[in-house]
């Protein structure tokens, strides 16, 4: 019973998670295509889904506290390592790839998109592997 | 760090899951700590340690 609440709990907040998640993303698409394809560069309505965007930005850092605040002792190790090679890699890979930027290395403009998938994808990769190690 | 947590689970006839189940952990950290692949917090020590009755150095020791 005990374990059933706190399994209900930990996917209430996973869910929770993934919700705003899905929300942010959706704002983000809207903020970022809507001027172009849905109000034709009215400011006012740009302004007020950046706002928006920023504002789900808020609920889902909060959701992620929520729901790693409900993992068990080993769940919040993993997680953790797989936020610090994260961090990590994108302090190191986003000012490594600055530098290619600002030396004129590489031609075209640093792309912080570049950087976000990067750490994404790092996230995700560190942790798939600590869910293996300690399986 | 070592443990007893497999031999008192035996003990208690407890399965993997029932023991996640008495800590409110997943049954991953349950194999995890039997295994000496990961050490649990301290509170989570005294809640071993109060489900079997048994002072903490009893069920953990240092290698």
């Amino acid at each position: 019973m005990e374990n059933q609440d706190w399994n209900t709990r930990v996917k209430k907040n996973t869910k929770n998670l993934a919700l705003w998640t899905l929300a942010w993303v959706l704002s983000m698409a809207i903020a970022t295509f809507g001027p172009e394809f849905l109000w034709e560069g009215e400011s006012i309505l740009t302004v007020t889904a950046i706002i928006l965007n920023a504002l789900l930005g808020v609920g889902l850092i909060l959701a992620n506290i929520r729901h790693l605040n409900s993992l068990d002792d080993l769940q919040k190790k993993i997680q953790l390592e797989g936020m610090a090679m994260a961090l990590g890699v994108g302090v190191v890979g986003g000012l490594s790839y600055s530098l290619l930027d600002t030396t004129n290395i590489i031609m075209q403009d640093a792309e912080i998109s570049f950087l976000v998938i990067l750490m994404s994808l790092t996230y995700l990769v560190s942790v798939l592997l600590g869910q293996k190690r300690y399986k | 760090m070592k443990n007893s947590l497999k031999v008192l689970r035996a003990q208690n006839d407890l399965t993997q899951a029932d023991l996640a189940i008495k800590l409110e952990v997943s049954r991953q950290t349950i194999n995890a700590i039997e295994k000496g692949k990961f050490d649990p917090s301290l509170p989570l020590a005294f809640k071993i340690s109060k489900l079997f009755q048994l002072p903490i150095e009893e069920i953990f020791q240092q290698e």
